[in-house]
């Protein structure tokens, strides 16, 4: 318990959550996090993702097990002597003060004088590109103007850990993508630590060091976005994370790394991740973009063209293979490429790295089921 | 040229256009009139004109120069050498002649209970003289002056003449001026004597405890509404049914249970007497402190359901926010909770006391002498002394002082910044 403690900056120690005392909210949670980390709690609706940031926060407490900062429990203390920024999902600016009301709220509550309250506060503005904007009450700005502001008061106090609750979730995708770099570059030029909750893995890929995927209460697996994305390690992480084809097959024969995995009477060889023995059940995830059409790969399986959906710079297409008819392959369009015809019989092909078994877990949930 | 063109041809389209857009205006407003034309009716026929014709009343004086037009119009030529100067033998002569043809349209008490409440006790001196000068005839009798002395002594008393001069034109400002204790004399206005004077003591009590009530209504409210918007919905509905509740029992029924309460053989005087707190009663009924608590109670809804309603639109993360940033629990509510309730109390407060400043009931049943309002001193002189002048003068200033206080408000606070739902 104690080495643990001391370990990382932030420590979550088995920590436990029931809200009614029947269901469990968060199960046997363990994150270290370094500092000047960037971190992101990647998850569907009611996976315990926000649970876990408000019990950070302090605005719910564990049922079980330690939360560390700095090496000190904080389950005692209350949430406004943590010292933590928060970014809130609708911004939570204060609608009858002002942008530097706004910002010079946290300083002033620290008892900080006036004319280092405004220099801050000054500061805190040209950090986020609104100088100028002190003036002007919350409701006088766009989303992501307040979404700028709602940054700059969570920095303005010089919080080391700065936690992000969706913060982005209410804006329009080119300014979610817009905002995703001015917070990852801040992150970069103010070194601070941050917990970063959301539901759209692509703001997590983008942005974050680390990576948790929360489903059930859990963490499935806490890695690198290119970990993550490559090789995930379970049926719901290839799922959520990215497209990805699945084929669900029975283990013929494994052997230490490699398994071969039969899928409708057809042998397919591919990297035994998290399956269990000959005779098991398993999921294959395959990423649309690393299969080819034709036979230039290891594998190479009968397919047939379903659907045709151009993208422009690539063109999907739908295929049954192996007794799945959502089997997506990504071509693109290149000079010269040839693109196959709705009807057609045809091969798919892909390389045994790129194919990993995985547990047989039916992963039914939509990615976007928000 | 193609601009020039287009531009000529809009403005031939542009007035066809406006003259058929207001054609079928007229229609759809034509139509939405006919539908609130009937509350419309209503509401004028048996609202607004009344009102208007009581409040004339204020001002109206037209009972002296009708039923003593001859009268009128030679004593506006009399000017009182000093304060026991008569008038001439001309004005009691065409007095006289007056009242001859007002008694017999009955009319000569009408005006005696008119001038009666200018000078206390002359109505009856009218019923006299209208019997009196029945005898008399203009032409062989006379000279005037002796005769009314002689038939009784008011008429010998200057103030009678100079009140009736006073009082001869259409219009007058005496009842205001009997409103706020002043009275109208021959040079101007003059202030009633202190131990005649409640029309102003009325109107400041009426005001200041209205505004106790008012913030007894916050005091008690706030909490509660603040616990209705943090509540899960069931429990919500459950005390918003307790809040509502008093509405579905009759106002005098809620009246005459805090008398019940409250007398000094009530249940409260009598539990406090009975475990020896108290050795004799309190007096908790028919004053200042009864009107308080009774109406307190009744208008307590309409603080709480106000801010109830802005309450729930303040998102409980904003208090979060406030305690993220650094603040506690209270700083965080005085800080960031309570400001953006405000409109919530500014609401109830107005509708709270605008509905005390008016009340008529409570300060009847529980008020006693001391805790009455100046609704009840208007509905005494509408429906006992009968000086509906009198009446409408005190509801006018009533009206126009809730006005000024509304203006004020909404120079301080903002109408806008209030919120009712």
């Amino acid at each position: 318990m104690t080495d643990r403690s001391s370990a990382a900056f932030v420590v979550f120690d088995h920590v436990q959550k029931s809200y009614d005392g029947e269901t469990i909210v968060v199960t046997d949670l363990n994150l270290d996090i370094e500092k000047g980390e960037f971190v992101t709690m990647l998850g569907p609706s009611g996976s315990g993702k926000t649970t876990c940031l408000m019990m950070l926060a302090g605005f719910e407490s564990a049922t079980k097990g330690e939360i560390y900062i700095d090496g000190n429990s904080i389950n005692n203390i209350p949430p406004h002597k943590r010292g933590i920024g928060m970014v809130f999902q609708n911004y939570a600016l204060f609608p009858h003060m002002s942008v530097a009301e706004n910002l010079a709220f946290p300083l002033e509550v620290r008892g900080i004088n006036k004319a280092e309250r405004e220099d801050k506060v000054d500061r805190a503005l040209e950090m986020v590109r609104m100088a100028g904007f002190g003036g002007r009450r919350p409701a006088q700005l766009s989303g992501g103007q307040q979404q700028r502001v709602a940054v700059a008061r969570s920095l303005v106090f010089d919080a080391e850990l700065v936690l992000m609750d969706e913060p982005l979730g209410a804006l329009d995708k080119n300014l979610r993508e817009e905002m995703q770099y001015e917070i990852k570059h801040l992150h970069e030029s103010l070194e601070m630590t941050v917990v970063y909750v959301t539901h759209d893995q692509g703001e997590a890929l983008t942005m974050s060091d680390r990576i948790a995927v929360f489903d059930d209460g859990r963490i499935q697996q806490l890695d690198s976005p290119t970990k993550l994305y490559e090789e995930p390690a379970t049926a719901f992480v290839a799922q959520f994370i990215g497209e990805n084809n699945r084929l669900l097959g029975t283990i013929e024969s494994r052997n230490g790394d490699s398994a071969v995995v039969a899928v409708e009477g057809t042998r397919i060889e591919a990297v035994a991740v998290n399956c269990g023995e000959t005779g098991d059940r398993t999921q294959l995830s395959i990423r649309p973009e690393r299969i080819a059409i034709g036979d230039s790969r290891d594998n190479v399986v009968p397919a047939v063209v379903r659907e045709l959906i151009y993208h422009g710079d690539h063109i999907r297409c739908r295929l049954s293979v192996l007794g799945s008819d959502e089997f997506v392959v990504k071509v693109p369009n290149n000079v010269g490429a040839r693109v196959p015809d709705v009807d057609e019989a045809t091969e798919v092909s892909w390389d045994t790295s790129d194919c990993r078994a995985l547990d047989s877990e039916t992963v039914d949930q939509e990615q976007d089921s928000q | 040229m193609a601009t020039g063109h287009k531009s000529s041809s809009a403005d031939i389209d542009l007035r066809a256009l406006r003259r058929s857009m207001r054609r079928s205006q007229r229609r759809d407003n034509a139509r939405s009139l006919l539908l609130i034309a009937p509350l419309l009716v209503f509401v004028l026929v048996t609202f607004a004109i009344p009102i208007f014709q009581m409040l004339t009343r204020s001002v109206d004086n037209s009972v002296v120069p009708e039923t003593l037009p001859l009268t009128v119009e030679v004593i506006g030529s009399w000017e009182p050498a000093d304060s026991a100067d008569l008038p001439p033998e001309e004005v009691y002569r065409a007095f006289v002649a007056d009242i001859q043809v007002a008694a017999d349209a009955r009319r000569h008490t009408v005006l005696g209970s008119r001038l009666n409440y200018e000078m206390p006790g002359i109505a009856s001196k009218f019923r006299q003289l209208g019997r009196a000068v029945d005898d008399w005839d203009l032409e062989a009798d006379g000279p005037f002056k002796d005769l009314l002395i002689s038939e009784n002594e008011a008429w010998a008393d200057p103030v009678v003449w100079r009140t009736i001069r006073n009082y001869s034109g259409n219009y007058t400002t005496g009842y205001f001026a009997n409103a706020v204790d002043y009275q109208l004399t021959e040079d101007g206005f003059e202030k009633r004597p202190e131990a005649e004077s409640i029309y102003v003591m009325l109107f400041m009590r009426t005001i200041k405890m209205s505004l106790i009530i008012t913030f007894t209504c916050f005091a008690l409210g706030y909490p509660v509404a603040w616990l209705l918007a943090n509540s899960s919905d069931r429990y919500a509905n459950l005390m918003l049914i307790l809040v509502l509740l008093p509405f579905w029992t009759s106002l005098l029924v809620r009246t005459s249970a805090w008398k019940v309460l409250l007398q000094n053989k009530g249940i409260i005087n009598e539990s406090l007497l009975s475990i020896g707190v108290i050795n004799e009663p309190l007096p908790l009924m028919y004053n200042q402190f009864a009107t308080i608590v009774a109406m307190t109670h009744i208008l307590l809804p309409f603080m709480i359901l106000p801010l109830y309603s802005v309450m729930k639109t303040i998102p409980p993360v904003h208090v979060r926010a406030a305690k993220s940033l650094g603040a506690n629990g209270f700083t965080a509510f005085r800080r960031v909770y309570f400001p953006e309730s405000t409109p919530g109390i500014g609401a109830g407060a107005i509708l709270v006391f605008i509905l005390a400043v008016g009340y008529y009931i409570t300060p009847e049943i529980v008020g006693g002498r001391t805790g009455i309002f100046i609704s009840n001193r208007i509905a005494y002189n509408i429906s006992s002394s009968l000086n509906w002048g009198l009446a409408a003068a005190l509801g006018t200033i009533l009206l126009v002082a809730v006005l000024i206080l509304y203006w004020i408000y909404d120079r301080i606070v903002g109408i806008d910044n209030m919120k009712l739902g």
